[in-house]
């Protein structure tokens, strides 16, 4: 259990950078999680951190210990990092408590079977000891991976895509699980990712990452309510960009009204304050952000709908021809060309300046 | 695939830039490897360098438009006859219900148990003029004569019925993997199932047809004992006579350059179906979906099944042990159990070798994979394709060139009158062995070793293990059977193998085979049958092995 820093650190084959600038920390105990669409270099990260892939700048350490300078690296089997593997990676010729005693050599035997059977009841499957890989389902070799890579008290448990392999539900309930086992042990652990509703289950703090750099290293809930920019708020959860006018500091007009809070408008400049009034921004409206009210005098043509149980996730065409999304119970069943009534329920103003 | 990934880390940015490859204490272990064959290959071409005219003229006149034709006949029948054999029963096996199917699918591979020249003298024994085939039937029916088996036609189809199996192996599993979707698909597009198979189906299984065929005709053309049996005059033949008759060290050598010339095609060959098979490696096993024959077809089938392998192994089978049955009061003495220890002893230490090295230069492609390396790995284990007689020739030159370099040396410098150390002892024939055989231990170790991911290998290093430990806790425990299987494949190999031990065993060590060459040279089918049995009993292991895992690798497909 310790603290991961990186600091700067980047990498790269040859001229292709593969991450850059990477710089966030991890807190004792806490569980973080780098979300990324596939090729964003959130493995390589993972990798680094692990001790199989050397860097170019920066440093990383682990619990206050330098870990990875540019020309020099604590050997892997040093580090004292676990990891998941995304195929697990079980030993398949050992037992379920060979493969979680593996890495208790230097332990007395008592000592090693009494933290094998710790952890085989921490993962909840005591009564698989004696079995094979082969003959467990996905999810408990999932598991068997996470007790073997607990085992030895690591001072940081690396997570790859620990749970691409299941199928959907066994998914969400084993993220809930991990999450718990790994609270339960006061692990650190950084797991990566491409799922959001997997990092947002399982993690303290989300780093977003896209082209090796990391775009906003928040809480889930910042990074959906208050993204830092475009990509962030494209990549996390469903929305639509409207345009508007900045008026003042609190205010911003868009078609369908003007939405009151504080701005964040990212200008990237200094001299922001300038820029503030009457600039132009793209708002980011959540299909939360839109209520269906069929009182209301603002009208939008239903152009596309798709039914998810519950609500109906409405594309819907305003006055200007901008498209938004909004979610509405799904007993409000509209046809798509018909026109209802809509109205705003902002509570976070999310603007970008438009370039 | 493979090497694609295997590329990825190398792809530097000075694209286009000619980057020297790294070379590590890995790479050059590998060179070093890829040598042991480029060795007797590159002695015995050197021996054009300096030309015994009479030798030449005499070879050139007399001896080589015989041997050449003689080569072409053999390559082009057993090429057709291991083709027909061989593609025929793989399709009624791997697509086709008829009764026995699934005692056929591994028995119709047990001619592998028993080398060509056994097959060869039993088939002499049975039907010459004076075996007792012909002997029936002019008793029963007075004077017929049944075509002569000592000829050409005869060489042809003993090869065929020993050999078939390369080819029906290898179209079986083509067959299986993808014959009935594809052949579904044709028939949904309007194709009978005949038009299926020859248009679709056949086509698809090509390049591993082409692959097995290779295989064949290179074990053909490496072949000396069926030839010496028959008297049939072939390039090895001729080696092995220019090497004890003549005593000319160079006409071998160059007999044996120009073999490699007839063996490189095949290569070729072999190297580039292997390249397309790639392709097509995808789908399902047909198992619910094989063509139910009609019951007069199904009988036909069984019928053609079973006279193959009552021809190409039960019947042979059964006569050899008559045979010994009959010399084994009189043979069975200890000069025979000596045979047996020294054939034992020698694939023993060869198989021990071979996997020992197998290992090295797989480990060397986990280690640093690269292009280079690969290429290199491919040239080390290229050694199967050469004939046994040629890598006798190309091996003994520089081992006696050596020899005589060490004497010269003892004399000249230290006034030591030396005699000859590594001429007389096994270091010849064991080299050869691994050359020849090393691709045999080299297969199932690679692959083994390529099922164990990185990850795996991360996992135990995560887990604070080291390199020793990762090969001790990890690997070997991890290809356990994998060098298993390459040290059974190897062993009976060796056992079975006739010229190399012929041309480069010291005094004394005579072993199973070449009791059954010395037998088999005299006319005694009865005295060579009972070296021939155990030779054969040793050679159903590596049938097993392959009957097991196959049927292993089909209920597991996540192994």
């Amino acid at each position: 259990m310790a603290e991961l820093i990186l600091d700067s650190v980047s990498q790269s084959y040859g001229t292709r950078q593969i991450i850059a600038d990477l710089s966030f920390s991890l807190p004792e105990g806490a569980i973080g999680c780098l979300l990324g669409p596939s090729g964003c270099g959130k493995t390589t990260a993972l990798r680094c951190i692990s001790g199989f892939e050397p860097i170019q700048t920066g440093e990383i350490r682990i619990g206050g210990e330098v870990v990875s300078l540019p020309d020099w690296m604590l050997a892997a089997e040093k580090r004292r990092v676990g990891m998941v593997f995304q195929d697990y990676a079980l030993f398949p010729h050992m037992t379920v408590s060979a493969n979680v005693g593996f890495g208790l050599r230097s332990e007395s035997k008592a000592a090693r079977q009494a933290r094998i059977d710790e952890l085989l009841i921490l993962v909840g499957l005591s009564g698989h000891a004696d079995q094979f890989p082969h003959q467990l389902s996905g999810g408990q070799q999932q598991r068997v991976a996470l007790a073997r890579a607990l085992a030895p008290r690591p001072r940081l448990i690396l997570m790859d895509e620990p749970f691409s392999n299941l199928d959907v539900e066994l998914r969400e309930r084993l993220s809930l699980e991990v999450r718990d086992i790994l609270k339960r042990e006061a692990t650190t652990a950084l797991i990566v990712t491409h799922d959001q509703n997997e990092a947002f289950a399982l993690a303290d703090w989300v780093g977003v990452m896209h082209e090796g750099r990391i775009q906003q290293w928040d809480t889930p809930y910042n990074l959906y309510h208050k993204p830092t920019n475009r990509f962030v708020a494209d990549f996390v959860g469903q929305g639509a960009l409207v345009t508007g006018n900045v008026i003042n500091d609190h205010q911003v007009e868009i078609e369908l009204g003007v939405l009151n809070g504080v701005i964040p408008v990212e200008c990237g400049a200094a001299g922001c304050g300038e820029c503030v009034r009457s600039c132009h921004v793209d708002v980011l409206l959540r299909p939360d952000d839109i209520i269906h009210d069929d009182d209301s005098l603002m009208l939008a043509e239903v152009e596309n709908k798709a039914f998810r149980g519950a609500e109906f996730l409405y594309t819907l065409k305003l006055p200007s021809g901008q498209r938004a999304l909004s979610l509405v119970p799904s007993h409000h069943n509209h046809a798509i060309g018909e026109r209802i009534g809509i109205k705003l329920a902002v509570d976070h103003v999310v603007a970008f300046r438009r370039e | 695939m493979l090497s694609d990934n295997l590329d990825a880390p190398l792809k530097t940015p000075s694209a286009g830039v000619f980057v020297w490859p790294r070379f590590s204490g890995w790479m050059l272990l590998a060179l070093l490897i890829a040598a042991l064959v480029l060795v007797p290959v590159a002695v015995t071409f050197s021996s054009f360098s300096h030309i015994e005219g009479d030798t030449l003229a005499h070879l050139t006149e007399f001896v080589l438009p015989g041997l050449i034709a003689n080569t072409l006949w053999l390559v082009l029948g057993v090429g057709i006859g291991v083709s027909v054999l061989g593609v025929s029963l793989a399709w009624l096996v791997a697509m086709c219900e008829f009764p026995g199917r699934r005692l056929f699918n591994w028995a119709l591979l047990l001619p592998l148990a028993l080398p060509a020249y056994v097959t060869a003298f039993v088939a002499i024994g049975l039907l010459d003029f004076t075996g007792p085939l012909q002997t029936a039937l002019r008793e029963a029916f007075g004077p017929i004569t049944l075509p002569e088996i000592r000829s050409r036609g005869g060489v042809i189809l003993v090869m065929s019925l020993a050999l078939y199996p390369y080819v029906y192996l290898i179209a079986k599993n083509a067959f299986s993997t993808q014959g009935a979707i594809a052949l579904e698909a044709a028939q949904s597009l309007g194709l009978s199932r005949t038009q299926g198979f020859f248009r679709v189906a056949l086509p698809m299984a090509r390049p591993w047809i082409a692959a097995g065929l290779m295989l064949a005709l290179m074990e053909t053309l490496a072949d000396f004992g069926t030839m010496a049996i028959f008297n049939y005059d072939t390039f090895t033949t001729a080696i092995y006579k220019a090497w004890y008759s003549l005593f000319s060290l160079p006409a071998a050598a160059q007999l044996a350059s120009i073999l490699i010339l007839f063996v490189l095609v095949a290569v070729v060959f072999e190297q580039r179906s292997r390249a397309k098979m790639r392709y097509g490696a995808v789908g399902r096993s047909a198992a619910s979906r094989r063509i139910k024959l009609s019951p007069a077809m199904a009988a036909l089938a069984l019928l053609y099944a079973s006279t193959v392998l009552a021809i190409a192994f039960i019947i042979p089978v059964t006569q050899l042990a008559l045979w010994a049955r009959d010399v084994m009061a009189d043979d069975l003495d200890s000069r025979y159990w000596a045979f047996a220890w020294h054939s034992l002893l020698l694939a023993g230490m060869g198989a021990l070798i071979v996997v020992g090295v197998s290992l090295l230069l797989a480990y060397s492609g986990r280690q640093r994979p690269s292009k280079t390396m690969i290429w290199t790995q491919r040239l080390a284990t290229i050694g199967y394709a050469f004939p046994g007689a040629v890598l006798a020739v190309g091996l003994f030159i520089p081992v006696a060139w050596l020899d005589n370099w060490l004497i010269d040396t003892g004399r000249d410098w230290f006034g030591f009158e030396g005699h000859e150390v590594l001429k007389g002892t096994l270091l010849v024939m064991l080299l050869a062995y691994l050359v020849r055989f090393l691709a045999v231990g080299f297969g199932p170790i690679e692959s083994g070793l390529h099922r164990i991911t990185r990850n795996v290998d991360e996992a135990a290093r995560n887990l604070g293990t080291g390199a020793a430990g990762l090969l001790t806790r990890v690997h070997l425990p991890m290809l356990r059977a994998s060098l298993f299987t390459a040290a059974a494949f190897a062993f009976v190999d060796i056992m079975k193998e006739m010229p190399i031990t012929l041309m480069t065993r010291p005094f004394g060590w005579d072993t199973l085979a070449v009791r059954v060459f010395e037998m088999t040279s005299e006319g005694e089918w009865e005295r060579a049958a009972l070296p021939s049995l155990a030779i054969v009993i040793a050679g159903i292991i590596p049938i097993i092995l392959l009957t097991w895992r196959g049927a292993h690798s089909q209920n597991q497909p996540h192994g």
